[in-house]
């Protein structure tokens, strides 16, 4: 295993924020209402994997160094983590494991329709995101991967439909998001190399 | 020290006990509470009207608040069976969104608001109109301390004890024509000193705006609130003066209020102007019609603890149906949400 260290670091990160969050729910920390808080936060801290994972490619372009692309995989299993919580604290602190509520939620609400939608492509994700899979799917595999840029795009407007009155937040996420892509585009990405080896030269 | 105890340790499971059992295990703990306080009562001598509730901050109040307060009737309303919730999450758990977008902003901005002098400008459809200093605004009337359930339209909700005075009593004084039809509320716009009026990524058109039917406002349960929990109105709050109407939802209860209008026309709200399939005019109380994104059938009454989740259903007109439902004979609720 290469760079286990850094996998580690990953680990311990990823799994660190969500104890501590558990922490101070219990210590009455986060004020009254803490089941809605906690969901926020495991929601957000989904988007800002994922925006980390997506930040990997373009990282490697950048430097040429191959650990990027070695911890994305556990970085985009962190996002799915992140969402099955989310999702947890959502059926558990809002809905009250209200079934009946859930189906009518499932119908009626758009940013809720989209929310299930992302979760689905995620899914589909993780369950493939292994060895086995990537011989059994070979060339499909990429394909089906390619989805991780529509479930950003279905975050952010799952995001942005819970946004009542100020887009400030939501607008540092989606820009980044932007940014991310704008990175991916053939033309942009091919200089990305070039870049790196004239700034590692002037350093 | 009791509300210390960490929540999660009184449910193991998430059962639902007996209304019955569960509402007097709540009044068991309000009495115990209130038996705390009472005893730290001799301790305290200016601090005595603070202290009927625990753990409340002390504020500074301007002289005119404390000369009413000798004068206060406490408890003419309250709340039967349903514990107050406490000041530090009534205080630090606000939507005020002048001072930013989370609920933990306004108790962190709110300090730089300046509350004095405040004067309140009553104009339109009335037969005095005016500039008034505060203190001379709230100087006829007595205080009462009046116990209300305040519903979020974020379906939670809180128990609160505001200290104010009915706002028909108001606008009797002001003496509206016979061409006023509502009351429109504004509250302040001052973005030095309000933060969220400065942000370029708000959705609102500020000043904040509000209104009531003229039958609406002159309900007894309408009130404009000075204080809470025994004190003046924190600036989270909506200092020094707020609107309190409990059956509908909060974003209803205006704070801050700089200008009273009596008008002959249905006025703009803010929330109806953003979003008008989401939050109507009226934004009664009731659990049978959903916000768009959102269910209003139950709500969570805060605290909910993160393993014992204090989730019950809402009420119509947030159970002041039986005080209120007459003002809406023969409106449809459905379209007049």
């Amino acid at each position: 295993m290469r760079y286990p260290w850094l996998r580690l670091v990953i680990f311990i990160v990823g799994s660190l924020f969500p104890v501590w969050w558990l922490y101070e729910a219990a210590m009455n920390l986060l004020g009254p209402d803490p089941g809605k808080i906690m969901m926020d936060r495991l929601g957000l801290g989904a988007l800002t994997f994922l925006l980390v994972t997506l930040g990997m490619t373009p990282l490697q372009k950048l430097t040429g160094w191959s650990g990027w692309i070695v911890v994305r995989r556990q970085l985009g299993l962190w996002v799915f983590a992140y969402i099955v919580l989310h999702i947890l604290a959502y059926l558990f602190f809002i809905l009250g494991l209200d079934w009946g509520q859930l189906a009518v939620e499932l119908r009626k609400r758009p940013y809720i329709i989209v929310g299930a939608l992302g979760f689905v492509g995620l899914l589909a994700l993780a369950v493939t995101s292994n060895r086995y899979s990537q011989r059994r799917l070979g060339a499909r595999w990429k394909k089906l991967h390619r989805l991780v840029y529509v479930i950003l795009g279905l975050g952010l407007l799952h995001f942005l439909w819970i946004v009542r009155s100020d887009l400030r937040e939501w607008a540092i996420y989606a820009g980044i998001g932007v940014v991310l892509m704008v990175l991916r585009v053939p033309a942009v990405s091919r200089v990305l190399p070039r870049v790196g080896r004239r700034q590692r030269r002037a350093v | 020290m009791l509300i210390k105890l960490p929540r999660s340790s009184e449910c193991k499971a998430p059962e639902i006990t007996p209304e019955g059992i569960y509402l007097s295990r709540r009044t068991l703990l309000g009495g115990s509470l209130a038996g705390l306080a009472l005893g730290a009562l001799p301790g305290m001598a200016r601090a005595a009207e603070a202290s009927r509730y625990a753990d409340v901050e002390a504020g500074k109040a301007p002289g005119w608040f404390n000369e009413k307060l000798a004068a206060t009737q406490w408890q003419a309303v309250t709340v039967k069976g349903e514990a107050v919730t406490p000041f530090k999450d009534a205080t630090h758990y606000n939507n005020f969104y002048e001072f930013g977008p989370d609920k933990g902003d306004p108790a962190a901005n709110g300090g730089s608001l300046k509350t004095e002098p405040w004067s309140v400008v009553v104009d339109g459809e009335v037969g005095k109109p005016g500039r008034y200093a505060l203190e001379d605004f709230v100087k006829p009337y007595q205080l009462e301390e009046r116990i209300y359930r305040l519903r979020c339209v974020e379906a939670w909700s809180m128990v609160i004890p505001w200290l104010g005075f009915p706002l028909a009593q108001v606008l009797k004084q002001v003496e509206p024509t016979s061409r006023a039809r509502y009351v429109r509320f504004e509250t302040l716009k001052d973005p030095e000193h309000m933060p969220g009026q400065r942000s370029g990524f708000a959705l609102i058109d500020w000043p904040y705006r509000e209104g009531l039917r003229l039958d609406e406002a002159m309900h007894p349960l309408a009130i404009l609130a000075v204080g809470m929990y025994g004190r003046e109105l924190p600036n989270q709050n909506g200092a020094p003066l707020r609107l309190v109407v409990p059956w509908k939802y909060g974003f209803k209860s205006i704070k801050s209020i700089v200008r009273i209008s009596l008008v002959a026309e249905q006025p703009g709200t803010t929330w109806e102007g953003l979003a008008p399939d989401e939050y109507g005019f009226y934004a009664n109380v009731n659990p049978t019609v959903d916000h768009p994104r959102w269910s209003q059938a139950r709500e969570r009454r805060l605290p909910s603890g993160l393993f014992s989740p204090n989730v019950r259903e809402t009420q119509m007109f947030n159970g002041y149906a039986d005080e209120v439902a007459s003002l809406y004979t023969g409106l449809d609720l459905r379209k007049n949400y």
